[in-house]
This record gives structure tokens, sequence and C-alpha cells, in this order.
């Protein structure tokens, strides 16, 4: 806890990682901020609730990362006020997270910008779909919004619109380029094309069935989330996961983050040219899929992770098959590696290209992957480690690059991490259990789950209700903070360099969409 | 270079015959077939994430992987929805996407196929109907066929898409056909 703030009421928070509470009033949420980002503290998430029905306030919270905690800091707006201290000046990624906020509750900072983010006219201004009082489940008549997006003037500046359906098999979002012949001037994105309303999900959905929902924010991550939201779970009841159990759901998560790798190391050498990449990198994700489905059930393991364990075990001859496929695709992974490094054409293409500055990146508050190929050293697993992590000592990769080659890098480096942390997993599986029972949550506590998925930090804040119920869930993934950074590492770069520095960053769309 | 090519004749061929559909008996030369005489050509894919979560997305991309090879089949992935026979939708339709999804299929020419992927492409999945979510993509659009699972597997993606070929009238004439002429690959 930063000594400035001591003057603040403050508690342990239940969750997975160290962390705590604080109630701050308007000032204290500034100051709070201006502290945090002082002492080098990250903005994680930050969300909003109505507790009118209660004590008849609004409510703002932000989860900051710091040196050695987790801090979670909550503003009650006083009685019939409706806004709340822009932090965007502090922490940049506050921007977007704070019109979201101002679309589903209605409480705006001030002198933040007024636009829209998460409603494009599918329902009315005047509906706020958060509120205790709206209809949830009600649809309304779409209507189509124009969206101003900030325009570059001067001689020869034209813009190009892409999305939201764009030209391969991605997901939808909104893309302005404002360039010079061929040389990026600026680009702006428009997001939440895929908003599907996951927080209001939550309160229907309950305590026991809100893992199903978590693991379907971001499918790439869905281990991450779910273990998030069950981590939260946990913290909040008091039920510890069996140690068997924890075991299985790191070996699933370091699965899902070489899988990701592995996937996109070949599309980043397909974007360069390289189709050799793709193929070969396409193959081996291919085969670690077919041993998950062997392992867990499941090419993608979406419902492994469950409220007080896993819901299957690991079959026991599956073990020594996971072992051996590990030698061979860290042979296989070697020596691709090798390809690429002495791959002069494509190493053309990678180099100096997307370039974010370790101080921008800092500035910006870039989180995860990103930051970390730009020289940010944080991890969340090496940081505020929980168990299993707590013992197994995974090893914190980090690089100065800051360019695409960076990023490449850092992919090969983290890979082959996971995979001495699967083996150290496989070598000392603790017998026993795979699940307990978990009780039914009081109403009124609350948790807040943080696991350090493939893109970075994935967080999951819940308050429990009455009789299992959820009285609010929140979801944050890291690609939040990360796709304002994309807009500056493009800058004075080609159009045509466009897809390959993006799939450099590789950021969820479903996920920050909600 | 000497390395590239090594690692390529020690991977060697990798790809597996297409999945047979239900009670029937359907090779990957059997499916060409079918293809061509529909056709004429390759069957065109425009994919359209209506919503999804990301999910069905990495088993579309898996048809592309060396093992299901997709286009060894005469299938192929296109970019805009005016190249397109067929529109893969995920997702549930957001309410967001609405308006974009229906004008990739007004965009799609005649006669066009469309296969809701998912268990949200199907009925919406665990978003269902809301502020958000339209529900599943017959929502939006007429569905030809529907491929159930979370996510759907590559096997079941191809099952899906083979039945949605069966469904095309054979003998449709190729695009490059003037109107009125006769397509060499007219049954």
């Amino acid at each position: 806890m930063l000594a400035s703030l001591q003057s603040y009421p403050s508690s342990a928070f239940p969750s997975n990682v160290r962390a705590s509470g604080l109630s701050v009033d308007e000032r204290g949420w500034l100051r709070a901020a201006a502290a945090i980002r002082e002492g080098g503290g990250t903005l994680l998430a930050l969300w909003g609730s109505d507790d009118r029905d209660r004590d008849r306030r609004f409510r703002v919270h932000a989860a900051y990362l710091l040196a050695d905690e987790l801090l979670v800091v909550e503003h009650a707006l006083p009685e019939g006020e409706q806004s709340f201290p822009d932090l965007a000046s502090l922490f940049p990624c506050a921007a977007r997270l704070q019109r979201a906020v101002a679309d589903l509750l209605g409480i705006r900072a001030h002198g933040g910008d007024a636009r829209g983010w998460f409603r494009h006219g599918g329902w009315p201004e005047k509906v706020f779909p958060l509120r205790r009082d709206a209809e949830g489940e009600a649809r309304y008549p779409s209507t189509s919004a124009p969206y101003r997006y900030l325009s570059v003037a001067g001689d020869g500046v034209h813009e190009i619109a892409v999305g939201p359906v764009h030209a391969g098999t991605i997901e939808p979002g909104g893309f302005r380029f404002s360039v010079v012949g061929e040389k990026v001037l600026r680009l702006e994105e428009r997001l939440a094309y895929t908003h599907k309303g996951v927080d209001r999900r939550f309160e229907k959905l309950g305590q026991s069935a809100g893992h199903r929902l978590a693991a379907r924010v971001s499918g790439d991550s869905c281990v991450a989330f779910s273990w998030a939201y069950c981590a939260a779970l946990e913290a909040m009841t008091g039920a510890e996961a069996p140690a068997r159990a924890v075991a299985l759901r790191a070996l699933a998560l370091e699965r899902e983050r070489l899988a990701n790798h592995l996937g996109d190391l070949g599309a980043l050498g397909n974007d360069a040219g390289f189709a050799f990449g793709l193929a070969q990198f396409s193959r081996l994700k291919e085969e670690l899929l077919r041993f998950n489905d062997d392992a867990f059930g499941a090419r993608y393991p979406f419902d492994l992770v469950v409220p007080g364990g896993v819901a299957v075990d690991l079959p026991a001859a599956v073990g020594p098959a996971l072992a051996h496929e590990l030698e061979a695709l860290e042979l296989g992974v070697r020596e691709l590696r090798s390809i690429y490094d002495e791959h002069t054409g494509l190493q053309d293409r990678f180099r100096g290209a997307g370039w974010l500055d370790p101080g921008l990146a800092r500035t910006l508050g870039a989180v995860g992957l990103v930051g970390r190929a730009s020289g940010i050293g944080r991890d969340l697993r090496v940081d505020l480690p929980w168990a299993p992590y707590d013992r197994l000592g995974a090893r914190l990769w980090v690089r100065e690059g800051g360019d695409v080659a960076a990023r490449v890098q850092l992919r090969f480096d983290e890979a082959l991490e996971s995979m001495r942390l699967c083996r150290a997993l496989l070598d000392a599986l603790p017998p026993g259990p795979t699940r307990v029972p978990v009780p039914p949550a009081a109403a009124g506590h609350r948790g807040i789950g943080a696991i350090e998925g493939w893109r970075g930090p994935v967080l999951v804040a819940l308050e429990a209700g009455p009789e299992g119920s959820l009285r609010r869930g929140h979801a944050h993934d890291p690609s939040w903070q990360n796709w304002p950074v994309l807009e500056f590492a493009i800058l004075g770069n080609i159009v045509p360099d466009f897809p390959l520095i993006n799939k450099s960053f590789n950021l969820s769309y479903s996920g920050p969409d909600g | 270079m000497l390395d590239v090519l090594l690692r390529i004749q020690r991977t060697g061929r990798v790809s597996e015959p297409l999945p047979a559909p239900e009670g029937e008996r359907r090779e990957r030369a059997d499916l060409q077939d079918r293809v061509r005489a529909a056709l004429g050509r390759a069957l065109c894919i425009r994919h359209v994430d209506a919503g999804s979560c990301n999910g069905c997305e990495l088993e579309i991309h898996a048809l592309s992987n060396p093992y299901y090879n997709l286009e060894g089949a005469g299938i192929r992935f296109v970019a805009s929805p005016r190249h397109a026979d067929l529109l893969l939708v995920t997702g549930p339709v957001s309410v967001n996407m609405e308006e974009a999804l229906r004008r990739t299929y007004d965009a799609t020419p005649d006669p066009k196929l469309v296969v809701a992927v998912g268990d949200c492409g199907a009925c919406g999945g665990i978003f269902g109907q809301s502020y958000a979510s339209c529900g599943g993509v017959s929502q939006v659009l007429p569905v030809d066929v529907t491929v159930p699972g979370c996510p759907p597997t590559p096997t079941a993606l191809l099952r899906g898409i083979l039945a949605a070929v069966r469904l095309l009238p054979s003998g449709v004439p190729p695009r490059s056909t003037p109107p009125g002429g006769t397509s060499p690959a007219h049954e």
C-alpha cells in the first residue's frame, strides 16, 4: 500500500493474488491514481456499478497493479451525482474504459471524450443496460448512429476506412487510417462491434454457471478467463481447489499460451511472405490441440476449469504421452526458430516494423506480451504468484527491442518457457481429488481473480447477490490496454505493414468488447 | 534455404481424408466432383464473425492447416462477399454487427448458402438474446445448415460445409458463362 493513501480505509481484498481494497472520495479517486502512477503502478481495469437500490449511489472501481500487490480502489459517487474525475491524463487507457462505463451506466468522467463506445445505436441513448432498473433482456429497434472519427487535415492526406468486416477469418472492428501516400499519419480504432452484454449476462447466470460465460469472453483465452472467474469465486467463499486441480489448471493455461504462440508465429511468418512458417507452425499447433483432446476431452478446453477445481482428470496414460509430445514439439520449435532467425528476408520485415518505444509503452500503460517486448518486466505469474506458480518459479522474459522482431522473439522465449513449466507440472503432478464443492458466496461479498493469460493479465471481479446469484460480474481483457498502444506503434509505418504489425500484437476484439 | 527444404522433406504430407457425412461415403475426389459439377470451379467461402468469442474462428483457421487441407478439396476462403458462394457465420449476432451482417449477405451473389457455426450461431448459445445480442444467425438471415459445437471441431465444420454443398443445385452455370449459355460442367 502506498504511504500517501493511508488516510483512506483499506482492507484485504479476496483474491487469488495478494490484494487489498481501498474506499476513497472524489478527491481520493484522483490522488490514488496519481500516487500509483508516481509509484510505477499500472491501471489493470476500471468498471462501474449501480448501487442506488442499496445506498442511492453509483460506484466506480479501479484495479491497479502495484509492485507487490493488486489494489482495488472504489469510489462511491455522492448521492445524485453522475460524474467522477477523469483518469485518462494519468492512465491513457482509462479513456475508453470510462466511455464504456458511460454507455452502460450513464455515469461519466468529467470532461472526458463524450462519444459512445459500446453503444453504436443498437439501443436508445437514454437506456443504460447495467442500471438496476434497466430491462437487460429487452431488444430495441436499431438506429444507425454516425460516428465522428478524428480527422487529419493537410496537403495530400486521405483516409482509408477498414471494417467492421475484415478480409480474412478475423474478428470485426473498425480502423480509420489517415495516410499520406502509403505512410500512416494516424490510426483510429472503433471497436465494440462484438459487444454481447457479458456483464449483464453474469447477473442472469448466477455464481454456479458464470465460469462458462467467463470462458467465452475471449475464446482464445478460455482457460485464463474461466480460471480468473473461479479464483474470484473461490476467494469469496474460502473454497480451495485441490492441489491436483490447480496443477491441471496451470497445465491447461500453459498449453493455451503455447497454442496461441504457435499460431501467431506461423501467421507472422505468413504475413511476411513466408508461407512455410504457417504450414509448419499450424501443423505443430494442430498436434498440440489433438493432445489437448486426449488430455482434457476438448481441443479448446472451454469448460475444464470449474468452481472448486477441474471438470475432468488427466487420464493416467496421457501424462507420459504429453511429456513425449513436448519433447518433439520443443525440437520442432527450436529448429523453426533457427530457420526464422537466419532468414534474412523475414528478419528484414520484422526488424524495426511497428516499433513501440519502451518509454512510450510505459506512458501508455502497455501490459502483457506487448509490454514485455518493450522492456516492461511485469508478469503476474512472477510478480504475484498464486498456486501452483508460487512453487513452479516461472521465469520472466523481457525484450527491449519493441518492434515486430522483439514480439516474435518473446513468443519463442515464452513458448519454450511454457514447455518447461508443462514438463515440471507433469513430473510432479499431485495425486488426489480434482474438485471440491463450492458453497454459495453470501450476498455482498466481493472477490477478484487475476490470471496471466497469454496476452497479459486477465481479471474477473465479482459481487455476490442473495441465494447464489451474482449482483455484479465484470471481466477485463488486457487488449483494452494494448489496442490504444497499437495506434502509436503503427505511426510512420506504411499501410502494407499494418497486417504484420497488427498480428504481432494479436489483440482480442471479443474480450474488450464484452 | 537447405534447412527449409530438409524440414519440408522430413515433415512429409500430413493431409487426411475428408470425413464421411453421416450414413454416406464421400471421399475427397467425390466432393471435388460435386463442387465442380455444381459450380465449375472451387467453392468460395466468406467467413463473417457476427459477434463470436473468437473460439469458432480458431477452428475455422484449422481447416486451412495441412491436416484438413481445405484448399486441397476444392474449397477456399475469399476476401469479399462478392466472390462468395457460401457465408460461414459465427457468433450470436451482436446488435452492433446486425447491419454489417445483412449488408454482407446482400453483397453476396445468388444462389448463396448460409452456414451458421457454433452453439452461438445456432441459437445464441450462452449469450442468448439481450439488449446487445440478437441470438442465433437465423434471427437475422435465412440459414441453410447449422453446425453446433463450442467450438465445433474442424471435422464438424467440414461436415457442415459438405452438407451445404449437397444443397447446391447441380448444374448451376459457372459465373463466367453468359446468361443462357450452357456450362461445360452441366450434368
